[in-house]
């Protein structure tokens, strides 16, 4: 155990909180932010709002400085490729079916409710799936 | 449901606080399906995603208990429904390498392009399979 760890487990927690304090661990709340032809919430697109708020300038001070610890971290791509095109496609298409992203179905697990147990399965499934069928990590 | 731009604020800040001290302390980035597969995947990077999802599922936890209302009320959905879009929720994020916090929030963060495209793709196509699965299965 050393200090990143407690710091990975300590961010977890705090983006827990966040997701249930802006009720993102409520589908029906996820799912009425996509209902644009029904009674339409914009309530997640705030949500995104304030996490970029705190996390742009967050970003601009970590390109400033440097990296503060021994690990090299590799900025992700910023090229829009077919994969990044495709996969943006299938997870929507299956977010507006069930109102859950991956964040809120982990945190959502311990209700131990059925319908979260059932996609939260069905997700991992697809990400080893994806993972034996692709090669790629 | 009812519009709440403050707690979705409070709690967007909360989630930009997290995904902000991960990356300054840790180098990390904040993106739950990275995080998740990558746990499934890499054992070399194993114990902070370990460390992380189990910080996730104890703030679960003690919601369950202290806030079980911010759950919402029991998904009344056709087990099919559920298994196909958690599965193509995995599958999906797993090939555009983000979700949500990773493109959505972390990426845009950056002016990144294809976080950008990635999130508009999404939003759109959520948008376009809850109107279909509502109209012609619902």
């Amino acid at each position: 155990m050393t200090r990143s760890h407690l710091v990975a487990f300590g961010c977890g927690i705090v983006f827990a909180i966040g997701l249930v304090v802006a009720h993102m661990t409520d589908p029906h709340k996820v799912l009425a932010f996509l209902d644009i032809a029904g009674d339409w919430d914009p309530s997640l697109a705030f949500v995104m709002g304030g996490a970029i708020a705190v996390y742009a300038p967050a970003w601009r001070y970590y390109r400033r400085n440097g990296t503060p610890a021994d690990t090299v971290f590799t900025i992700p791509s910023r090229r829009i490729d077919a994969r990044v095109v495709f996969g943006g496609i299938l997870f929507g298409l299956g977010w507006g079916l069930v109102g859950f992203c991956p964040g809120p179905a982990i945190v959502s697990l311990p209700t131990l409710a059925p319908s979260v147990l059932v996609t939260v399965a069905a997700m991992l499934v697809g990400m080893i799936a994806y993972r034996l069928v692709s090669g790629r990590g | 449901m009812e519009f709440t731009p403050v707690s979705a604020t409070i709690g967007g800040v909360l989630i930009g606080l997290s995904a902000s001290v991960l990356l300054l302390r840790n180098d990390r980035v904040a993106g739950i399906s990275g995080i998740v597969g990558g746990a499934l995947a890499r054992p070399r990077e194993l114990s902070w995603r370990v460390m992380f999802i189990g910080g996730l599922l104890l703030g679960g936890l003690v919601a369950s208990f202290v806030a079980p209302q911010a759950f919402g009320a029991p998904l009344r959905l056709p087990i099919w429904q559920l298994a196909l879009g958690g599965l193509l929720v995995g599958v999906g994020t797993r090939l555009g390498n983000g979700c949500t916090s990773g493109h959505g929030v972390c990426g845009i963060s950056r002016g990144s392009p294809r976080s950008l495209a990635n999130t508009a793709l999404f939003i759109g196509f959520g948008m376009l399979s809850l109107y279909l699965v509502r109209r012609f299965a619902g």
